[in-house]
This record gives structure tokens, sequence and C-alpha cells, in this order.
């Protein structure tokens, strides 16, 4: 079995895998259940100035039958006590000495309260911090949160004020609802933070009812926007997982997460940069015992490539991300319908005749039997048709063998920006 | 659908050019596997439509306890080598159970959708997964730490093979004596190869003798070696020999040429070349369980013209399942309700010509609560036929167990209920050995069970052994 530890500035766990803040990780109860089921480690619900919380909370994005493609909450941080996450924090360490526990904090944006919260947090023998500027509702419209997680200088003066009581690793986490998550990445880091992690949830309205014509949850009537996450919001995530991982400036490993549903998502993460995990909504759906299929999931991929240990593949397509001018204007794929396969729904066809590029025609077999066809020299090469096909294997996208020497759009520029030159200087 | 196609396929083939039809392994086709196995497409769907209960009534309602939910999101996550992982380490023989088992009885029959949708395919998508571990060749489970302790178990069918998967684990030396050329028991030449091909049973065969098991074919125990041996030689026995043959129908004509077993009908058929005396038969089975039901279907897979299966009760009484009664009658097997034979006729060559058989109504409730069946006076009747196919149940190894001096009931070993622990003991008893007389049911699944229990009580009473020295 591959080595599964893994090591996120310095706060290492058995495996990559950590129950993110939120309500899987709102008691010692909870957390060591967790731990019992095989969970590497847990970021604890954020702790603050405790609050109040609404009733009703959740709700679900369900899309065409399958329940639960994007999840939305109005939940705030922590409603218990302070001591009482402290004394439990305290015990679960205690129980788990070998397991990551971590603190998420969430004060004013105040040098004298993050010192204190700090300070408070280590006692109780955290493995490191998570400094909260994610929440996008509620602890936002109070200074808090996503509010001060949207403006650079304050994530980089908040981290700093951290920073200087912290004597365990500092993780930065960010929020999704801003324009480039780089710039807050960066401003964490210049704020000193050893991590950052992402995302936290994204502004969001679940759904209007359209009998009662109200907002979906609503609170005895009334609806606030909240944050979404699961799997509906996996490839925002990704992305800025791969932006940040890409950016030379955010030097510090990153913590992802944002719709990791199972093994496979968390290998895509890791290898866009990600040294690990967390995950919530997954296990809000299904309960802790999903992780005993993530780690066995995960530790069978690695021993079918004879991986040895997951830090091999931590950021291993990091290179492979780019930006759109570094791409090869001159790489061409095509369609290709295999009617052996097909079953006729004609979806490709409509697709592209509406929607694309008019290039799959319905044609005959000559034994009447009906057949669709690529024009390949008009096809784009655009993956619409194959995405809509509901058949596994009916449509290959081909690469075409490329006739001309690989070009992309900023080499193009520079080329003719260079041909004007000449032209200058004749 | 798919079954009436492959039932047109054997008519054709009955009307073959003389040429085709001395080809020896016409019917081979016949034997191919009639369920078709998932695709991944739809193996993918099925098991995203599995719900992930929390103590999930489907685990519960298999006897082995297979994990269902956990291994049914391994095959949605493609963690396949897990999910196979998870089936057979609950049941050594969970590929064959995928298959065999009557899953509308059992897992199927309890999963929640039934009272919403419509249950979860799971035998389906446990035959994917573990179809998957035999494609690619895993290794599933490694052998325990030896503990230099020796068991020795007769009999290499699901009970025997699943007794020994968990010894091997637990670190004991094992061997299997086994009285067939091949180990399986009724996996391997007892359930026909259109519902179970024989090369799944070797499969698990083989992955139990991965672990260093023993198994040693060709030897009957009682015979070839005798059983104080093993005693000797042993810690402990585990008997697994499982039923014998139909037992005789004590009517006149069962010498006859042309009459029978049905188990041996189906075991003619496990291995290539097919038989070709049944090619254009007009056969009658006798019974309605089932191996019956397999004994014709054969049949009618071997090129018989005509397949009747002969009852002495009614539809209602029969104990082959729903689904099998269904999938004889798309064969194209027809049924004689409370019909009860009495005489098998034969010509001067001493070859069946027919079977006399008298019609029966049904009476008052018997001991077992099935209504009796009595004869209607004067309504004997012959129904012409070549060959018939004696399908009535198991006989007991009665000769051996008298032997071995263990108590028995009619030749079903009495054991502990709770340890598995026959009158000696130091033997322990698992499978259809100890089915019958209230005492557990004979299917694939319990027997792959009770080999566990059998051999986690062997396992505790040598640890509490070996503590009190
Ligand atoms: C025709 C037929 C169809 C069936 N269909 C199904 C089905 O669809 N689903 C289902 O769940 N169950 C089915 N069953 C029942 C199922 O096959 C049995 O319950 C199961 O095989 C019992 O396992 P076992 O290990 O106890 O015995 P067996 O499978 O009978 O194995 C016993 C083994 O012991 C060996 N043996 C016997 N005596 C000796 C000796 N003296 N020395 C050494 N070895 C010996 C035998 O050769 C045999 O290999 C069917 C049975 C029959 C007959
Ligand atoms: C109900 C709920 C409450 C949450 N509370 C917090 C919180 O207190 N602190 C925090 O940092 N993130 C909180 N989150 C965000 C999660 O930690 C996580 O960033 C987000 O859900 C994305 O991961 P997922 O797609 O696996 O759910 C909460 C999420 C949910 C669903
Ligand atoms: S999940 Fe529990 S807390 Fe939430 S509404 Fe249901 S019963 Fe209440
Ligand atoms: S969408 Fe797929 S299945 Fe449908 S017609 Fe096109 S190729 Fe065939
Ligand atoms: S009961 Fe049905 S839906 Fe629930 S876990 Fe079992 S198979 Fe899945």
């Amino acid at each position: 079995m591959a080595d599964l530890r893994t090591n996120l500035a310095g706060i290492t766990s058995p495996n990559p895998f950590w129950l993110a803040s939120a309500p899987p990780t709102n008691s010692g109860y909870q957390v060591q259940r967790a731990f019992e089921a095989g969970w590497g480690g847990a970021v604890w619900k954020t702790l603050g100035d405790p609050i109040l919380n609404v009733s009703s909370r959740y709700a679900a994005v369900n899309f065409n039958g399958q329940r639960v493609a994007g999840f939305n909450n109005i939940e705030l941080i922590t409603d218990r006590p302070l001591e009482v996450n402290l004394k439990e924090i305290y015990e679960t360490k205690k129980r788990f000495p070998g397991h990551a526990v971590i603190a998420s904090l969430m004060v004013e944006p105040k040098q004298e309260a993050w010192h204190e919260i700090v300070k408070k947090a280590e006692a109780a023998g955290v493995d490191g911090l998570e400094l909260n500027f994610g929440c996008p509702h509620g602890m936002a419209e109070r200074g808090m949160g996503s509010a001060s997680g949207q403006v650079p200088e304050l994530v980089e003066k908040q981290t700093t004020w951290a920073k200087e009581a912290a004597e365990t690793p500092v993780i930065v986490k960010l929020t999704p609802n801003i324009t480039d998550i780089t710039a807050t990445a960066e401003a964490a880091v210049r704020g000193g933070a050893d991590a950052v992690s992402m995302i936290n949830t994204i502004n969001s309205l679940a759904g209007v009812d359209i009998d009662s014509w109200l907002p979906i949850p609503n609170v005895s009537g009334k609806g606030a926007h909240g944050g979404y996450c699961g799997p509906a919001v996996k490839p925002i995530a990704l992305n800025m997982v791969s932006e940040c991982a890409r950016n030379s400036r955010i030097n510090v490993p990153i913590s992802g997460m944002g719709g990791v549903s199972n093994w496979q998502n968390a290998v895509e993460f890791m290898l866009m940069g990600a040294s690990n995990v967390q995950i919530c909504t997954a296990a809000m759906h299904h309960g802790f015992r999903i992780v005993d299929d993530l780690i066995e999931g995960l530790s069978n991929y690695l021993d079918e490539r004879g991986i040895l240990s997951i830090q091999d593949i931590i950021g291993k397509s990091v290179p492979t991300y780019s930006d759109w001018g570094n791409l090869d204007l001159n790489y061409n794929v095509v369609a290709r319908i295999n009617n052996d396969v097909c079953i006729n729904c004609n979806k490709c066809h409509i697709a592209c005749e509406d929607t694309s590029h008019q290039c799959i025609d319905m044609l005959n077999d000559g034994n009447g039997n009906p057949i669709l066809r690529v024009r390949e020299e008009d096809c784009v090469g655009c993956n619409l048709c194959s995405i809509v096909c509901p058949v596994d294997g009916a449509i290959d996208m081909i690469e075409v063998p490329q006739e001309l020497p690989s070009m992309t759009w900023n080499e193009r520029q520079s080329l003719l920006g260079s041909l004007k030159d000449c032209k200058i200087t004749k | 659908m798919k079954i009436h196609l492959l039932f047109i396929l054997t008519k054709g083939d009955t009307f073959m050019s003389t040429l085709e039809s001395s080809l020896p392994d016409k019917f081979k086709a016949n034997f191919k596997e009639v369920e078709l196995p998932l695709s991944d497409q739809e193996a993918s769907q099925e098991a995203n439509r599995c719900l992930y209960c929390y103590d999930a009534p489907c685990i519960t309602a298999c006897p082995t306890g297979i994990d269902i939910p956990s291994f049914i999101k391994k095959i949605a996550s493609g963690n396949m080598k897990g999910s196979a992982t998870t089936i057979m380490s609950a049941n050594p023989v969970g590929a064959s159970c995928a298959r065999v088992c009557p899953t509308e009885e059992l897992c199927e029959g309890a999963c929640v959708l039934n009272h919403s949708t419509k249950p979860i395919l799971i035998g389906n998508l446990q035959r994917y997964a573990t179809d998957w571990a035999m494609r690619n060749d895993q290794v599933l489970f490694k052998k325990g730490e030896p503990n230099g302790k020796k068991i020795a178990i007769v009999g290499g069918g699901p009970g025997g093979l699943s007794a020994a998967r968990e010894l091997a684990l637990l670190g004991y030396e094992v061997t299997i004596y086994e009285a067939e050329k091949e180990a399986g028991g009724l996996d391997t030449f007892g359930i026909v190869s259109f519902r179970l091909p024989k090369k799944i049973s070797l499969w698990e065969v083989d992955q139990v003798k991965k672990l260093g098991v023993t198994i040693k074919t060709s030897v009957k125990v009682g015979k070839d070696i005798g059983f104080d041996e093993l005693l000797e030689t042993n810690e402990r026995v585990i008997l697994a020999i499982g039923m014998a043959n139909v037992p005789n129908l004590n009517i006149a004509g069962e010498n006859l040429k042309g009459v029978h077993d049905a188990i041996d009908l189906v075991r003619s058929t496990k291995s290539p070349p097919m038989p070709t005396h049944m090619e254009g038969k007009r056969v009658i089975v006798i019974g309605a369980g089932n191996t019956a039901i397999d004994g014709a279907t054969c049949s009618v897979r071997l090129g018989a013209e005509n397949v009747k299966i002969v009852y002495r009760r009614t539809e209602k009484e029969m104990t082959a399942y729903d689904f099998e009664y269904e999938f004889a009658k798309q064969d194209g097997v027809e049924f004689r309700w409370l019909t009860q034979p009495i005489e098998i006729m034969g010509d001067t060559e001493g070859n069946v010509t027919g079977l006399k058989c008298v019609k029966m109504q049904l009476g008052g409730p018997s001991s077992d609560g099935r209504r009796k069946p009595e004869p209607v006076p004067d309504s004997d009747f012959i129904i012409e036929c070549d060959a018939v196919v004696k399908a009535i149940g198991q006989k007991r190894h009665l000769e051996l167990i008298e032997k071995l001096g263990l108590a028995h009931n009619d030749g079903v070993v009495m054991i502990n209920k709770d340890s598995m622990q026959t009158s000696n003991s130091r033997v322990y008893a698992c499978g259809d050995v100890i089915f019958g007389k209230g005492q557990g049911e004979a299917m694939v699944v319990s027997a792959a069970q009770q080999g566990k229990t059998a051999a986690y009580h062997v396992h505790e009473s040598l640890k509490e052994m070996y503590s009190a020295q």
C-alpha cells in the first residue's frame, strides 16, 4: 500500500483527507468519530464569538433527479461557547495525537482580537490555524469572513496579526467571491501565511419556490443569500487551486476543497497542486464512512501505477495548465462517430446543426439503416457532439495529423510584432 | 427476451443439417451464460442509483453480510479492486453467488427502493465487480502469519472453500480433500453453465489456493484416505461433503436406458464435449425443485424435442424459485401439475417409451404445512417419452456419516447451531451436509456463511485450548 501520509506546511496527517470546517467538525464527539472512521485531519468548525443561527439553514440543488448536485447554506460560525470548543479540541488531540486538528478562526479585524484567539487555540493543542476569510453570509455583514477576505490589504494585515502571535502554521482560507483569487492569495503570502486553503462557499440562492414565491430556504417567509458548495462547485474550485499553484508568487502549499466527492476528485486537486483536500458536503450527504473508499481508492490508484507515495503526484499536472495564449493554434481534433455503437438518438446532429458548425450528416447506409457521419473537413473539434452523446464510445474525438508546426497566439503575436519592427527598420 | 431468443436458437439447431449435427460441440453455444454482463455505463448508472443506506437492510438480508452499499459505492467511484475486495472478504464465493443467489429473496428483496422505485440490481453489480477482479488477475488477500496448526477439510464445495479461506487468513495450514477431479463442488459441476460457467467457480478455487491452501483432488475420504487419519494428523476436521446424487424414485423401470440423474446430466454439460443423447428426444423431468428446473432447461439446450416437468403437487407448492419457473417456461418447458409417476415403461430392448402416471388431488395439510397430494382413483395414464430425468432432491452421504460415527437425523449431520460443532467435538460441519430437518437452507451463499462460522469457531476453540496450556 502506497504511503498516504501528507504534510501541509509542517502539519502532518496519516492521509490527505481532512474534514473542512463546517457542521461535521462541530464538536469533539463528531471529530473523534471521524478519526475513528479514518479521516486524517479535521478543521474545527470556525471559532469566534458565538453567534445565533437561524432555523431552516440548508438547501440542495438536485439536477435531473440526482440529489445534492449542489448544496447551499445560511449557517454561521460555531454557536457553541469558545471554552467548550477548546476543551473538546484538547481532548480530541489527546486521544488522536497523530491526526491533524486545526482550529478555524474568525474575529473582528483587530490586532488584539487575533492575538487573543490564536493564543487560546494554540493552548488547546492544535496543530495549526486556519483563518476564515471566506464565509459569505452573516459574518460578512459584520465586517468579517468574506468581507475582509475580498480586500487584499485586509487579508494581508490580519494574516500578519495572526502570525505575530502564532507558533503553529497558519493557513489562510480564501473566499471564491472575488474576481481573481490570486490577488488575495498573494496578499496572504505577503502577510506571512504558511499555506492557503480554498475555496469557501460561493454566494448563492438555491432556488425560488414557484408555488409560494419564497426563496429556498426561507426563514419565516424571508430568505438571504447563502454559500454554495458540493459537486457543482468543483470546476470553480479546481481552477482557483490551479491558478494559485502555477503562480510563482504564491509559493506556499495549498489545501484544496470545493466539491471533492470521491478519491478521483482528490487526485485531480492534488495533481493540480493541492497538498491535501478538505471535504464537507460529501460527508454531510453520506456520513463519515465515505473515507473508507477515499483512502482505499486512492491507495489502489497509486499502487496500480507503482507510485510509492502520495507526495509524488502533488502538482504533477500544474505545468500543463497555462494561459490561453500558450495553446497551439495548429492542433486539431475532429469527431468520429462509431455507428456500431451509436443508438441513433440524433442528439449529436441537432447539437451540431443548431448550435455548432453544421457538420454531422444524417445518412443511410444503403440497407435502409440510418447512420451519422461527420464531415471532418468542416468539424472544428469543439467536442459538443461527444458531450451530448448519451452512449459511451459512440463518438471519439480523434487527433488529426498536424500539417503546420505548432504556433501559439503569443508566438504569433510576437512574430507579427517582429515583422512590423523589420518594416520600420527598413 | 434474451432467453426467448436463445430458445429459438436451440430449436433452430435441431433442424440443422446432419453434417452440423455430427459436430461434437454443436450445443456449446446454448450453454453460454444467459444473463449478459452489465456494460460499464449500465453499472455506473445503477451504482449511482444506490442510496448508500446506513445500516442497510440489504446487508442484513445477505447471509454472508456483504457490505453492499460500500461495494456499490466503490463501483461508482471507480475503485474496482476495493469493490471486489469488499465482496470477496465477506463471501469467498462471491463471484458465483453474484450469479446463482436467489437475490429477489435475499438482498434485492430487502432493498429499500422496493418501496419507492425499483430495487438495485445488486447481483449484477456484484458480478460486474468480481468479473473485473477475474479479468484483471487481481490478488485480493494475503495469507495470515503461519501459526503451525493444521486443519483438514473434507469437501471442496462452497462450504469447504469458504472455511478454508478464512482459516488460511488466520494462519492455519489447511488441506482440502476433494473426491472430484476439480474442486468447487456443485458450483463447478452441479449448477448449469448458462447460469454459472465453470471458470467462475474455478477462479474462486484458485483464490483459495493462492492463500497456500492445499487442495488434494480425486481423494475420497473414507475410501482413499481414512477419516481417523485426518483426525490424527489435524487439530480439527471440517466436514463439508454436501449431499449426494438424486435418490431412487422406487418405481418400476428405473434401470431402463434413457433414465438419467439430473445432477449427472448437468455435470455432463459443464465441460465440453456436450452430450448428444438428448437430441430430438421427448424428455420428462420428475420433480419441481431447483434441480428439476436445471435438468429440464439443460435438456432443452441439449436439443430435446419436448421437455415436460411432472410434479405431484401444484405450481404453488413447488420449491423452485419464481425466477426459475419463469426461466423454464421461457425455455419452452411444459409443466404437468398434480401428476405422480408410477412406472417408467420400456420396450423389449430396455429403452424408455413412456411414463405411467396417476392424477393427484390436494388433501389436508401435512407435517411440513403443504397440502398433501392424494391419488385420484382410476386415473392412470401414460405420457409417451424417450428419456426420464430424475430430479427429486439429493441423497445423503449416509454411509460415510455413519462410518464417522456422527450424530445425524436421516443423514442430516446434527450440529450445535452456534458453533457448527458435531457430536465429535473435534469435527465441525457446514453446507448441505447439515441442511434439512429444519437446519439451514441449501444455497451456495448459506454454505459460504456456515463455512466462515465453522472456521471462526475452530479458531476460537484452538485459541482457548492454547491459552489454557
Ligand atoms: C442442480 C442444482 C442447482 C442448484 N442451484 C442453486 C442455485 O441456483 N443457487 C444456490 O444458491 N444454490 C443452488 N444449489 C444448491 C447449492 O449448489 C448447494 O447448496 C451448495 O453447493 C452446497 O455447498 P457444499 O459445499 O455444502 O456442498 P457441495 O457443493 O455439494 O460440495 C461438496 C463437495 O464435497 C465433495 N465430497 C463429497 N464427499 C466427499 C468425500 N467423501 N471425500 C472428499 N470429498 C467429498 C464433493 O465432491 C463436493 O465437491 C443447487 C444445487 C443443485 C443440485
Ligand atoms: C453548512 C456549512 C457550514 C459551513 N461552515 C463553515 C465555517 O464555519 N467555516 C468555514 O471556514 N467554512 C465553512 N463552510 C465551508 C466549507 O468548509 C467548505 O469550504 C465548502 O463547503 C466547500 O467544500 P465542499 O464542496 O466539500 O462542501 C461551511 C459549509 C457548509 C455546507
Ligand atoms: S437532520 Fe437532524 S437536525 Fe437536521 S432537521 Fe433533520 S432531524 Fe433536525
Ligand atoms: S449522439 Fe451518440 S448515440 Fe446519438 S446519434 Fe449521435 S453518435 Fe449516435
Ligand atoms: S438497500 Fe438498496 S439502496 Fe439501500 S444500500 Fe442496499 S442496495 Fe443500496
